[in-house]
């Protein structure tokens, strides 16, 4: 089975690149299913549903939504080896731009979209610098201008990436991204003992414990202090 | 480059600065050393705390390096000076109704079919110089020959620039901000004169004049529409232009092609307004997935076109004068 984890920051048109991508495999005869994760709420499974896809998705609720997909993906790539997939496809937001859920030697996407701003490939971090393929949405809707220079500001920060523009209502390109995608020779049985490209960020402060009063003195653990300069007595 | 200090790396490369930037790595202090040695001055902490992968930004800025490179030198070595289309097939599989169609530089070419009958997928295999490996099996030659992989990978020469009705500039900047962004990113050595180029060209098309101080949101349809076409023109790397339909309001359309074609582009523009349609010297016809003929804009279609736009200028001249709060009479029409 082949693996590939997309992400993305929220409503940046993931499902909508993976569909079209999907969709352009169905000639070959290639069987495709997703897991989704994702925070509070997504109804993107309806969607998958809805195109026949075999699906399932991860609420991560209280959980930090990275380290909850870091624990799951073993399970996740057994169910579609049981499924039988010849594909399977991970769909993930990157919720405070610091996480980024790419395994070595497996293919990462990063999904972003021209209308997020020039500077969003600055405030991206590994999510974007470590994807193997960059893929710019909403390209339709901003002037060539903008989309020119969006570009070159994710290859400055990702130079190796193949940076693909694709348009999530047309279509277009997704057809070329799924050629790229799919190896025929890939074959993931188990992703146990493979390492994340990236850490995730360090966290256990009382905060995650649940404390809720504010006050240096409810404090422990993994504290850090904004820098506020010159007003600090 | 790897024994290089900063300062002689920013000598020989100036676009360098902008990776640093965009890396965020502040070398200031550190010109005299080498990239290595300055990441080195990072404590186990910082890295960890800015997200930063020393091995990853070590390999990536030679790679960044000679593409920055390449694209520089592309400019001037790969010039494109025609676009040529190998037939493939419908969605039924039926064999398209041309065999080949080559369009050269300054040509324009109109499309003409439905919504959903295959433009998208045409554009795609434009953009992608497609090697009868997509789902029409067309193939795309640059120059006569197999284009090289360059144009679907690189992200700095795309192929294709697109102009479409649903676009709008969406930062917050000023016309002379924004288009010195875009000079920058382009390197172009002397930003300024590109881009009073720019907006004179775009104040020529534009009904209503506007100057490089203004919001380039607040710009009205037809004045954004003259911007991006004369940007586009003058500043944009891909030799192909793609249009999907200019709105007949605000901005001198005949203009803006003439701009475009004087530029060295190839354009392609879906249009179903009779007026741009028979400008192009051949339209394509897409039907279901494919592309059924291509007709050659004929010598009567020509003299007819002559009769149209003096049609559309009485429109336009009713148009003007109901502006200004004058009656409108039958005279108009002598």
């Amino acid at each position: 089975m082949n693996l590939i984890i997309f992400s993305g920051p929220p409503s940046s048109g993931k499902t909508s690149i993976i569909l079209k991508v999907i969709a352009s495999y169905n000639r070959r005869n290639i069987k495709v299913g997703v897991v989704k994760f994702d925070c509070l709420y997504t109804d993107d499974d309806a969607a998958y549903e809805k195109a026949g896809i075999p699906v399932k998705k991860g609420l991560s609720g209280a959980l930090c939504p990275d380290h909850f997909f870091a624990s799951n993906i073993e399970e996740v790539v057994s169910w579609g080896n049981q499924e039988n997939l010849d594909l399977l496809i991970t769909e993930s937001a990157g919720l405070c731009n610091r996480c980024s859920p790419y395994l070595k030697d497996i293919k990462g996407v990063c999904v972003i979209d021209n209308l997020s701003g020039i500077n969003t490939p600055k405030k991206i971090g590994p999510m974007l610098k470590s994807a193997d393929f960059v893929v710019i949405t909403k390209g339709d809707i901003v002037s060539q201008a903008e989309r020119e220079v969006f570009a070159s500001c994710v290859s400055s920060v990702n130079p190796r990436a193949i940076t693909m523009h694709v348009n999530g209502l047309t279509g277009q390109g997704a057809y070329e991204l799924g050629s790229l995608l799919y190896d025929e020779d890939q074959d993931i049985k188990s992703v146990q003992g493979m390492k994340l490209r990236f850490p995730m960020p360090a966290a256990l402060c009382s905060y995650c414990l649940g404390e809720t009063r504010i006050g240096e003195a409810y404090q422990m653990g993994n504290i850090k202090k904004m820098d506020l300069g010159a007003d600090k007595k | 480059m790897t024994n290089w200090t900063l300062l002689q790396i920013l000598e020989k490369y100036p676009f360098a600065l902008a990776y640093f930037e965009q890396n965020k790595l502040d070398i200031a202090g550190y010109e005299d050393r080498t990239l290595e040695e300055y990441l080195d001055h990072f404590s186990e902490l910082e890295l960890e705390d800015q997200a930063l992968d020393k091995e990853k930004i070590l390999s990536d800025f030679p790679v960044y390096i000679e593409q920055m490179q390449s694209f520089l030198g592309v400019e001037e070595k790969n010039q494109v000076l025609s676009l040529t289309i190998l037939a493939g097939h419908d969605k039924s599989g039926v064999t398209e109704g041309f065999e080949e169609l080559t369009i050269l530089t300054s040509q324009i070419i109109s499309i003409v079919g439905p919504t959903g009958s295959g433009k998208s997928r045409l554009l795609a295999d434009i953009e992608w110089a497609a090697q009868n490996d997509t789902p029409t099996g067309r193939s795309i030659h640059i120059n006569g020959e197999v284009p090289d992989n360059k144009w679907r990978f690189s992200s700095n020469n795309r192929l294709v620039a697109q102009l479409s009705q649903n676009m709008n500039f969406v930062m917050d900047l000023t016309v002379q901000e924004f288009l010195n962004m875009h000079a920058v990113s382009r390197l172009v050595e002397n930003p300024q004169s590109i881009i009073n180029e720019i907006i004179k060209a775009a104040n020529n098309l534009a009904g209503e004049k506007f100057d490089l101080t203004t919001p380039v949101t607040s710009l009205s349809g037809g004045q954004s529409r003259a911007l991006m076409i004369a940007d586009t023109a003058i500043l944009s790397s891909s030799p192909i232009v793609l249009i999907d339909e200019i709105e007949n309001a605000g901005i001198d359309r005949k203009k803006a092609l003439e701009l475009l074609v004087s530029s060295d582009k190839i354009v392609l523009m879906a249009t179903h307004d009779p007026l741009l349609a028979l400008i192009a010297d051949k339209r394509i016809i897409i039907k279901n997935g494919g592309i059924s003929k291509v007709i050659h804009t004929s010598d009567e279609e020509k003299e007819l076109l002559v009769e149209l736009e003096k049609m559309d200028s009485l429109i336009q001249h009713a148009r003007q004068e109901l502006r200004k709060g004058s009656h409108l009479s039958s005279e108009i029409l002598a």
